[in-house]
């Protein structure tokens, strides 16, 4: 088992024939076949790196019966990619854009919450994986390797330097997902710690966050009333001064809150083992894990 | 990106949103004139900088004569202001706003901003204007009005209600405020706000109500569609590094330590600030040279952390993914051959080709030191800075 995608995974990718989007789905596609088509507006009918290009999601979920998207659209039209997706009922969308307006992500955060079928991976993220099975995003496919540990964070490579700890130790991952640094995101901790906690081949879970907003927190509270698995966690930016933007768009400390200090403190209240220094990530969870019986 | 209260006023003023008069001058003289052409017994002098708590630092003055304004403009330009949001070394006045001196019989707060969690705009209104707005939370939640507005069926009617009898106001002001209200949740869709703070708001003698001070927040993600708030942009606010990196599509900021940071992501970037302080040292930057640098990028990165003459050591802390190592490998070699390497250069390098990158530092004759981790990498980081000083 794993969460959310799996050898049947079946994807395709909006933005197939740009750069990025052509060569993350070459690189997706070898560390596991999952990819059935792409989508670029106007080269419907055409061949993209062997695989069928169509001119809207519609047309290529009825052609190959995808059930998700990993989305390499620039910018100003990425939030109406997201809408296609959705509209089309798409189970799972993955959307890597960094860059995306925030008011162009109200409207897609409304239609996800009206939408029974669809969830939302991103923004600003660099998707998501079960080593082996199926990788959606721009992760390097190499350093995973499959086992027993969930991993969701905000940030990319320090999800890679996690996944590089948990390998190393021999412990492998489950699925790890990148949730994304943007103020609006499709998936927040809470619904992936969730997952994890029913899912019978994770036996701990680490989690990452960072300054600014208070998704730390909602999950703090939430992984004292509802997880029993272990949680390892590291917040970054323990360090940053306040009221500047720290690469993501998201990640801003004002008005003295969503500051890593107030994070770690409600994280480690509800019981999680939270690491100082982020070369521990691995090695605190190890730990806890002991501690509490679960190897 | 930030803008001065002068540019804000005169958003402010282009949408209907009343403001006091007011010119910009860069000169004493253009001071005095300003005064003269608002023709009122007093006027206010205010610093043009990008930091708030102007007040505290001397940066806002009240004066009573054409005069008086050109002898203050001359005090204050060129000076150098202090306050908590600049650091120790303050930011230089450049131009001054020379306003026209209101009566201020009440002041109130509003504010609005985008709500992450209901992805919705916040409205805040407070009858305690002029004050921190975190302590009236605290002290007073009673004198807070707060709601939410879902952008995609727009502001209603009843919203702009809630506001004007929440806190029992004066029918008249509360007719003005809800007017005021539409016209500026109007320019926060126009133009893309991330905060929107007017503080105080207030009511003058003739009971009308004018936005004394306005601060703006925009979203940089945005800007591409804002073209004439991009032009804004005053360069000589920002820290010349900055910019600088910037231009590379480098994400750069400059912080008070002497160990120079390279990584590539932002979690990362902020982690390896982090475990530098935990190490017991501190960084003179967090510094993201994204996902997919090339060498030219590394080369300019490296350009401008030697040439920081605050930075005792530099710190490349990279975990390869798309960014192969030994591609970094080479933009570090490159760089440090063409500028010399000033600084001991500390390089932990993880993922994807790293023999290669390591082999490539290994044989190319400089002093690197290599670390095996990220911990060993930041312990040898501040070891190398204490024995520069």
């Amino acid at each position: 088992m794993s969460i959310l995608v799996n050898k049947n995974t079946r994807v395709i990718t909006q933005g197939i024939t740009g750069k990025s989007g052509e060569f993350h789905t070459k690189l997706s596609h070898e560390h596991a076949p999952c990819f059935v088509g792409g989508v670029t507006p106007g080269k419907g009918g055409t061949r993209h790196i062997d695989l069928p290009v169509f001119d809207t999601v519609a047309e290529a979920k009825e052609k190959t019966g995808c059930n998700a998207s990993m989305i390499f659209v620039p910018p100003p039209f990425a939030a109406d990619a997201i809408l296609e997706a959705i509209a089309a009922e798409i189970e799972l969308i993955v959307c890597i854009t960094e860059g995306i307006p925030v008011l162009d992500m109200v409207p897609v955060k409304k239609a996800l919450e009206r939408s029974r079928k669809t969830r939302l991976i991103g923004p600003n993220c660099p998707g998501i994986i079960t080593p082996g099975e199926c990788k959606i995003g721009i992760m390097p496919g190499h350093i995973h390797k499959r086992g027993k540990i969930g991993i969701v964070s905000k940030s990319g490579t320090l999800t890679y330097e996690s996944v590089g700890q948990t390998t190393r130790a021999g412990l492998g991952q489950s699925t790890c997902i990148g949730i994304g640094g943007d103020p609006i995101i499709g998936t927040t901790f809470i619904d992936l710690l969730a997952m994890f906690e029913e899912d019978p081949e994770t036996d701990g879970i680490i989690m990452i966050g960072e300054i600014g907003g208070d998704a730390e927190i909602k999950a703090a509270q939430f992984i004292k009333e509802h997880i029993r698995k272990p949680v390892a966690a590291f917040i970054a930016g323990q360090t940053a001064p306040e009221g500047k933007r720290m690469g993501h768009a998201g990640a801003i400390i004002s008005g003295g809150h969503g500051t890593a200090l107030e994070k770690m403190e409600a994280l480690m209240a509800a019981g999680v083992a939270v690491a100082r220094s982020p070369a521990d990530i691995a090695s605190t969870l190890i730990e806890h894990m002991k501690k509490r019986g679960r190897k | 990106m930030n803008i001065h209260e002068y540019q804000a006023k005169k958003l402010f003023a282009e949408n209907g949103v009343a403001v006091p008069e007011g010119y910009l001058a860069r000169t004493p003289i253009e001071a005095e004139f300003a005064m003269r052409r608002l023709g009122g017994p007093v006027a206010v002098v205010k610093a043009q900088v990008h930091a708030g708590g102007r007040g505290k630092a001397g940066g806002v003055k009240l004066v009573k004569s054409p005069e008086e304004c050109a002898k203050v403009t001359e005090q204050m330009i060129g000076m150098r202001l202090v306050t908590p949001q600049t650091g120790a070394e303050g930011k230089l006045v450049r131009m001054v706003y020379v306003e026209a001196g209101s009566e201020i019989a009440k002041e109130y707060y509003l504010a609005m901003v985008l709500d992450r969690e209901t992805a919705g705009v916040a409205i805040m209104f407070s009858t305690e204007g002029g004050m921190d707005i975190e302590e009236v939370a605290e002290k007073h939640p009673d004198k807070i009005v707060k709601i939410s507005v879902d952008p995609t069926i727009g502001l209603q009617g009843y919203h702009l209600r809630s506001l004007a009898y929440g806190l029992k106001i004066p029918a008249e002001e509360g007719k003005e405020l809800m007017a005021m209200v539409k016209k500026l949740y109007a320019m926060f869709i126009k133009y893309d706000y991330s905060l929107l703070e007017i503080n105080p708001l207030i009511v003058n003698k003739q009971g009308k109500m004018l936005a004394l001070d306005g601060k703006m927040n925009f979203d940089d993600n945005a800007l591409y569609r804002h073209k004439d708030i991009e032009a804004m942009r005053d360069f000589a606010e920002e820290d010349p590094r900055e910019i600088e990196a910037s231009k590379f599509g480098l994400s750069y900021i400059g912080l008070e330590g002497n160990i120079g940071c390279l990584v590539n992501g932002a979690g990362l970037a902020m982690a390896t600030m982090d475990i530098i302080k935990l190490s017991g040292g501190e960084p003179a930057n967090f510094l993201d040279v994204g996902g997919g640098a090339s060498e030219e990028m590394v080369r300019n990165a490296f350009r401008i952390l030697f040439s920081d003459p605050k930075v005792k050591a530099v710190f490349v802390n990279i975990f390869g993914g798309i960014m192969r190592c030994d591609v970094i490998a080479q933009g570090i070699v490159t760089a440090a051959k063409e500028l010399g390497l000033r600084q001991p250069l500390i390089v932990r390098l993880e993922g994807t080709n790293v023999e290669k990158g390591k082999q490539i530092l290994e044989t190319s004759g400089l002093k690197i030191i290599p670390a095996d981790d990220m911990a060993d990498g930041a312990r040898k980081a501040v070891e190398a800075a204490r024995a520069g000083k």
